[in-house]
């Protein structure tokens, strides 16, 4: 393969796992680093710094557009942000220790539950409890929702779950160069009792400033390639665009079934070469 | 809270989703650009197919010194414009911390500017972090 041909399957590739990811609510990161390792022979820890940076792009562009519709929650996503950010370097030096195996495992066990996570019944929502910590940081919140056409006010509770599973969502984010919403938006969801669309926005505007951590520490490692970083990025925010426009005449269950496919066989190939 | 503080927020989180797009865009195009200089130019990516392996391999690291960046650009060599657009994508969510830690001290929320930048301290220790492993 010479290399151009394999910066245009690269690039190719890419494309699509950020229009798949962006179509289905997911980022580029969980599908970009099994095409890499598995398709593309590349090193784990090459495709992971690759993809780490490809997940700034593809947040910082739709963060542009969710802060001009005004859904984010700032506050909270601030709040959250030191959490990601300290699991974000907790992941990247971890990634020093693990092993090659120990990676491939791990990625396996995220894909199978991102999977899984896709398929399950949408959770029922816990209920509410009175959070000091909410009230004191000011967390509770409104926005405007276009379907309803009215503002729509929302408490915050359960901060501190909220905090230690921002934590988790960064070590993953840190450790895999993946965006980590698959974990934290469950649990803003239904735990912390935010609408759907504040925890995806916000989620979203929090997986730039994680990223941007582990992003730093792996390129000062010199582990961020040009040669491969370049057309991942590339490739995945334009297929993110590309996913955002199509997504209001889309119809969604057979692109997740598809997903699902894609993910569950990366799974199982990722597994095989984590114990091989 | 008082509408003028809201409205302030507001056209806060407007100038960040500007910023954000101004950089994405900016490096989108650094990337691609130095991408096709790499192909464009002797000393980039060559056309052979064990090229591939030297860039892809364990020895595929870059040279990555001020210095040789800064020549990198001026020569327009496809590689350093590349890292250029790696590290303005990078530096593009420090930036929109940045912004928010004025904006939130300007509001004198003084809570939320300290929790702020505690975050950007924490992204820009980073960039020293990796370069001490």
């Amino acid at each position: 393969m010479t290399p151009l041909v394999f910066t245009l399957v690269v690039a190719g590739i890419s494309y699509a796992a950020g229009l798949l990811g962006s179509l289905v609510g997911v980022g580029g990161g969980i599908i970009v680093v099994p095409a890499l390792t598995l398709l593309m022979g590349v090193g784990i820890q090459k495709a992971i710094a690759a993809s780490i940076v490809s997940v700034i792009a593809t947040s910082s562009g739709a963060a542009a557009s969710y802060l001009t519709e005004r859904i984010t929650n700032m506050r909270l996503g601030m709040l959250l942000e030191v959490a990601t950010v300290i699991g974000a370097l907790t992941g990247a030096y971890l990634a020093e220790w693990v092993s090659v195996r120990g990676l491939y495992l791990t990625f396996a066990l995220v894909l199978a539950y991102t999977a899984w996570s896709m398929l399950r019944p949408r959770g029922r929502a816990v209920e509410a409890v009175p959070d000091a910590l909410a009230d004191r940081l000011r967390l509770h919140g409104s926005f405007f929702d276009r379907s309803l056409g009215r503002e729509v006010p929302y408490r915050v509770s359960r901060t501190k779950l909220g905090l230690a599973v921002s934590y988790v969502a960064g070590v993953a984010s840190g450790l895999l160069g993946i965006g980590g919403g698959v974990l934290k938006v469950p649990v803003m969801n239904l735990a912390m009792g935010l609408p759907i669309k504040v925890c995806t926005a916000t989620s979203n505007f929090m997986i730039g400033v994680t990223a941007a951590t582990s992003a730093a520490v792996y390129f000062m490692r010199g582990e961020v390639l040009p040669f491969i970083a370049a057309p991942v990025a590339v490739g995945v925010l334009l297929g993110a665009k590309t996913g955002a426009r199509l997504m209001g005449g889309m119809k969604n269950d057979a692109i997740k079934v598809v997903f699902v496919a894609v993910l569950a066989v990366s799974a199982a190939q990722m597994l095989n070469k984590g114990l091989r | 809270m008082k509408p003028p503080a809201e409205d302030r927020v507001a056209r806060a989180e407007e100038s960040i989703g500007r910023l954000l797009r101004i950089g994405v865009g900016a490096s989108l195009v650094l990337l691609a650009g130095g991408t096709l200089l790499s192909f464009l130019r002797d000393g980039g990516y060559g056309r052979n197919a064990s090229e591939v392996v030297r860039l892809t391999g364990p020895g595929g690291s870059f040279p990555r010194t001020a210095a040789w960046l800064v020549d990198g650009i001026v020569r327009l060599n496809g590689q350093a414009v590349i890292v250029a657009g790696l590290l303005l994508l990078i530096a593009t969510p420090v930036l929109r911390v940045a912004v928010s830690v004025v904006a939130f001290a300007r509001e004198r929320d003084r809570t939320y500017a300290l929790i702020t930048a505690f975050v950007l301290v924490l992204l820009l220790v980073s960039f020293e972090l990796g370069s001490a492993v």
